[in-house]
Parts: C-alpha cells; structure tokens; sequence
C-alpha cells in the first residue's frame, strides 16, 4: 500500500491501526488516507467494524496498536479538552441520526450553537434556519423527532452536524434503508455540502452504486483488512474475486454463504446426543 | 463446587468493577456541577419530571399512609387509654421512618425508573455517543442536572409526604375517631424534636435522594444498549435502590437514634 | 421544549408546596415555634425526685402550656434534683408561693410540671426559686407499695 503519495494532502490518517474487542480482531495493522475536500468511502460487509473506525477516528474508542491523525493531531494523545476542540471541528452523522428526542427539530440544529457558542437567539436563529434550507427543512423546524421519517432525521442530524461549520463529517451507512427518493436526496446533499462548503467526508457504507456515485476514492475492507482500494472505476475493475463479489452482490465466493461451522452431516448426526445434554443443563439453571 | 467458587469470584469481581465504575461516573456527575449551575434551566426541566410528575403519586400515597397511621394507632393506643398521643405516634413514624422511606422508594419506582429508562434510551439510540461527537459531555449537559434535580426533589417530596400523612391522621383521628385536636398538635409538639426528629429525618431524606439519584442514573448510563438491556437496568434500578434504602435506613437510624 | 412556562409554574408550585412541608415540620410539628418566637424567664425548682421528666418536657398551669424544662441536674450537697424551667415571658404575674409537682398525662403519658398558684402579692422573676414542690408519683413506687398492703392486710386476715 502506498500511503506516502496522498499523505501530504491528507486531513485524516491512520497508521498500522489495530484494534480487538474481546479475544475478536476488529482491525489488523491497516492504514488509510483520507484526503482534503474528498469524498472518500469505506465499504465492506455488516460487521467488519466500520462504525468501530469512525469511532477510532473520533476519539471515542482507544486502539491497541497505531495511531490516527487529524489535521496534524493525534487523537489518542490529545487532551480531554483539547480533544472536544478537536470534535467541534469534526461532524458525525450517525446511523439512526442520534437527534435529542426530548427537543424538536430547531433546538436540535441550534444545540450544538448553545453549547458551544454565547451567540445571541437572533443570530442563532439565522444560523438554524441556514443549515434547515441547506437540507431542505425550514418547513419542518417544529415537529419533533419521532414525528420524522428515516430519511428527514438523517437530514436533520446532517444539519446539525454542519451547524458549527466543521471540516469534515463522517457519515455512518448513511443510505441504509431508505427509499429510493431520500436515498437520492441524501446522495445529492452529501455530494453538495462537499463541493460548496469545502468539505472532507468520510463515507462508512455498504451501498455499492450510490457510495460509487459521489466518491472519490473508496477503502474495500473485509475481516480487518484492507483488500481493495482506489478510485470507483478502478475498484470496479479490480481483479481481486472478493472486491468483485461485493461490488456485483453475488451469494457465494470468497466470502462463503455459510458462518463457519462445523461439517454440516456430523453435526445433524450429533444433534440427538447434545440436545439431551443441553436441556440436561437449563435444568441446573 | 468448583464452579460455584467460580461462579462466586466473578460475581465479586464484576460488582467490585461495577462500584468502581460507579463512583468515577459519581465523581464525573459532581464535577459536572460546576457547569451546569449556570444554567438553571437545564435543572429546572429536570425538576419537572423528576419532582412534579412525582407530586401526585408521593401525596396521595402520604394521605393514605397517614390515614392508616391514625386508625391503626388509634386503636392500638385506645387499649392503653392513651388515645392523646396519637398525634405523637403519627408525628414520629412518619417524620423518623415512612417520611424518607416510603418517599424514596416510590421515588426511585417513579422517577427513578424513568431516569434509567430515559438515560438507557438515549445511549441505545447513540444520542449520548452523538452528543459526545459534538463535543458536549453527556455526563454534564445530560446527566448533572438529572442528578442535582433528584437530589434537591427528594427532601421536599419526603416533607411533602410526611406532612400530608400527619393531616392525614389528624383527618381520621380527631375528625372520625374524635380524638382531641388540641392534644393531637400538643402532644405531638411537646415531644416531637426539631434536631433529633426533624433535622435527621430531612437528612435521611437527603441520603436517599443522593443514593436513590445516583443508581438510577448509572444503571441508566451503564446499559446494554439494547431494549433488554434498558429493561433489565431499570429492574436493577428499582431493586438496587430498594436496598440500598432499606440497608441505609437501617445504618442512618443506629448512628441517629442509637443512644436514646 | 415545550410548554416552558407551564413547566416553570409547576415546579414553583412544587418547590413552594415542599417547602411548606418543611417550614410545617419544623413550625407545626416540632416545638421549634416556641423557642424562636418568645422570651422566656428562668425559674428553678427542686424535687425529691424528678422522676421521668425531661428535657423539654412540658410546664404548665390550669391545664396550659406556659413553658418548658430547659435542664435537670443533680445537687450533690442536698441530693435533690434541680429543675430549671423557662417560663413565657408574657407571664408575669405567677405568684412567688406557687407550688410545682411532677404529674403525667394519662396513665402511660409524658411527665410534666405542673404549676398551682399561690396567693402571695410577689411574683416569680427571673432567677427566682418556687419553694414549695412535690415529686413525680413514680408508678412502680405505687404500685409496689400497694401490692404490699395487700399483702399484709392478707395476712393480718389470715391470723
């Protein structure tokens, strides 16, 4: 992997970063360049810890070996308090959207305003309904956030991630289950708020075309490794049977349609033992 | 046997664990204070649903508790001819003992759940991981005022109950059972004590919200973010508290009333 | 945030209403009332044996509370008991022959000092000592001397 050519422009780097849960490696020794006003995207299968990185990239879990940079900082040797100046500049979108379920929707976009800045309400105000029309929702500023869709809570969430006009967000699976017209809103937006706010954006996504669509670059990783990466034409075309088995959605490949386990037959013909053992044992408890 | 000394070892570790957690997340939540004070209107919300929506069920518990003191003593002292002192056995019980105890176990079945429901929902839907993203510390914006509002409710919710209960009292004793009102007030005043009873009574009500408040909000803050893991918190919440309570009333009223 | 100013409201109302419960405790329940509010005077009286009288216990006349027992001590030299009162400053005219005695309310009731005027034209001050005082009926005493009359009158009969 050659890391050193991006690595003058890059906003966010990771370095031979590992990280276990459990006795279970999450990452084994990966490195990755985010660079400045790109869009760069991490794909993978559900469960290779994507969330865990942008977790690891925020500060908020600890890795067990490697470091990750931002903007010349490293984030795990950081300060509490310098690390909260840090955050303020960095936006997370997160999956469910992660609004306050206590405020309505204008409070959620002006909180992060309140907490940070002694901005009087007027300009506060300004500011909430700026972020509101940049995603299409000045309409919506009353409802509250269990009166939202899916889509329009991500959209709000995006709001306020870009309320304190930070450099970058990572955005957490932002297109899983949503229909196709919020999913082209969202497409849209991200792709928007990138180009005129001069943004960096981290994509966690395992939305194949619509990741491919905006990206200027994409990490494919599976099991704690990096197995692929480069711009979306060359990840198409890549050679590798496994970058192309997730790009083309097939069933069977290198990564089997089965969890492993052991050879199905013997365990079938084990079944009848073991069961007597097992309710033998919820019986103890 | 072996796995019951197994079983036994990791039970301990794993609560020594969990009370270590829980006095760093106490020590956080104080020193969250500080910043939160400022803002009384982050304190004042809480008041709300920790204090106000806890008002109607502490009342009216307090009127009937009061109400049974009065029937219950009055005939138990009636055999005794002592019926004047009834006024002093509803005073003292309820200002010594059910005041504080019943209050906080209601309060921590009332507000006590609902915080760990709450606090346990918000981590289950990332919103205490988002706020930490946005560079706000959950622990001060959401829990510290949570905390201080429970704490402040408590003495008064326990006033609230004891005084209602010792209306309540008078209401069956002297208006049903025709006890003298002037030696309901009198006897109760002349040996009722404002350090020894009231005073340790209100401190008692103050222990127990600090406890009460606190396990609440940790169990809360400690779920498993699923939905069973926000069921089974606030079960833990309301047994914990629960004993927790009793055990300390227990300890509260040795070192109190111990050398009388 | 709905709703704000509702809110406030109740938690005012809330916060008022606690603390009337408490002010109510204090006031109502406990005796602090009487020693905040008045003036008292101190008078000294002693007993042969005080009995169970305590501290704060009740000092009253025709019935009325008028003060209370402020301490109980031990006179090592006569070996009575010196019990000093505070009595309400509002009266005055107590007269200096008054007798005190230890009753109890009821049966099983708290002991109290009982004051019975005399007709003397001076009146107790501050300081002063009533002179003429009768001790607690201790009910075991009586009890006890009761069930031993019977006893001996049992046996005179007996004879």
């Amino acid at each position: 992997m050659d890391n050193s050519v991006s690595s003058q422009n890059s906003l966010v780097s990771v370095h031979n970063l590992s990280f276990s849960r459990g006795n279970k490696k999450i990452f084994d020794d990966i490195s990755l360049e985010f660079e400045r006003g790109k869009i760069t995207a991490i794909m993978g299968p559900s469960g290779t810890g994507k969330t865990t990185l942008l977790k690891l990239i925020g500060g908020q879990l600890f890795p067990s070996q490697g470091s990750v940079t931002v903007d010349g900082q490293n984030v795990h040797r950081l300060r509490r308090s310098e690390l909260y100046n840090l955050r303020k500049r960095m936006g997370m979108l997160f999956q469910s959207g992660a609004l306050l379920t206590d405020m309505n929707v204008y409070d959620n976009v002006a909180f992060p305003l309140r907490e940070h800045t002694h901005l009087p309400e007027s300009m506060i105000r300004t500011l909430v309904l700026m972020k509101l029309q940049a995603v299409g929702l000045r309409g919506a500023r009353n409802m509250m956030p269990n009166e939202l869709s899916g889509g329009m809570a991500r959209r709000i969430a995006l709001a306020r991630a870009i309320a304190l006009d930070p450099m970058m967000i990572m955005y957490d699976e932002p297109f899983t289950g949503q229909d196709p017209i919020s999913m082209g809103a969202l497409v849209h937006l991200i792709k928007s708020l990138n180009n005129t706010l001069g943004l960096t954006s981290i994509i966690v996504s395992h939305d194949v075309h619509e990741t491919a669509a905006i990206a200027d670059y994409i990490y494919v990783l599976s099991e704690g490794k990096i197995i692929g990466e480069g711009t979306p034409k060359e990840i198409q075309q890549s050679k590798s049977e496994w970058v192309q088995q997730f790009m083309t959605g097939a069933a069977d490949g290198p990564v089997h349609f089965h969890y492993p386990a052991t050879d199905y037959v013997d365990d079938l013909l084990l079944s009848k033992k073991r069961s007597g053992r097992v309710s033998k044992r919820y019986g103890q408890l | 046997m072996m796995q019951l000394l197994q079983y036994l070892g990791r039970t301990t570790r794993a609560s020594f664990t969990k009370l270590g957690r829980g006095t760093f997340f106490l020590l956080h939540t104080l020193a969250g204070l500080g910043s939160i004070l400022p803002r009384p209107r982050l304190i004042l919300n809480q008041m709300y649903s920790v204090g106000v929506l806890s008002f109607l069920i502490i009342t009216i518990s307090g009127l009937f508790v009061g109400m049974v003191l009065g029937l219950q003593g009055y005939y138990i002292l009636s055999d005794f001819g002592a019926e004047e002192t009834l006024g002093v056995m509803v005073a003292a019980s309820l200002v010594r003992e059910l005041g504080p105890v019943v209050t906080a176990l209601l309060f921590a079945g009332r507000a006590g759940s609902a915080l760990t429901a709450e606090i346990g929902l918000m981590k289950a839907t990332e919103q205490l991981s988002g706020m930490e993203m946005m560079a706000v510390d959950p622990i001060k914006r959401i829990i510290s005022p949570r905390f201080l509002a429970g704490f402040l409710s408590m003495p008064l919710l326990a006033a609230l109950f004891s005084m209602i209960g010792i209306l309540g009292g008078l209401m069956v004793g002297v208006g049903l059972l025709g006890v003298d009102e002037g030696a309901y007030w009198s006897q109760m005043q002349a040996s009722m004590d404002f350090h020894d009873d009231i005073v340790n009574g209100v401190i008692k009500s103050i222990v127990f919200g600090f406890v009460a408040t606190w396990i609440a909000l940790f169990e809360g803050y400690d779920t498993i973010p699923t939905s069973e893991g926000v069921s089974r918190a606030t079960t833990r919440t309301v047994v914990n508290s629960a004993f927790s309570i009793l055990g300390l009333d227990f300890i509260l009223t040795a070192l109190m009333f111990g050398d009388n | 945030m709905q709703h704000t100013s509702t809110q406030d409201t109740l938690v005012g109302l809330f916060v008022a209403s606690g603390i009337v419960g408490l002010l109510f405790l204090a006031l109502q329940v406990s005796n602090l009332s009487s020693f905040i509010k008045e003036d008292t005077y101190t008078v000294t009286a002693r007993f042969e044996n005080s009995g169970g009288l305590k501290v704060k216990s009740a000092v009253s006349a025709a019935g009325v509370k008028i003060g209370q027992v402020s301490a109980i001590n031990f006179d090592p030299t006569t070996y009575e008991s010196v019990v000093e009162m505070h009595i309400n400053a509002k009266y005055t005219t107590i007269p200096d022959d008054t007798s005190a005695s230890i009753f109890t309310a009821g049966l099983l009731g708290e002991q109290y000092v009982n004051l019975v005027p005399g007709g003397s034209e001076d009146y107790l001050k501050n300081g002063s000592a009533i002179e003429i005082t009768q001790s607690a009926i201790i009910l075991e005493k009586v009890i006890g001397q009761f069930l031993f009359k019977s006893a001996e009158e049992k046996a005179e009969t007996k004879k």
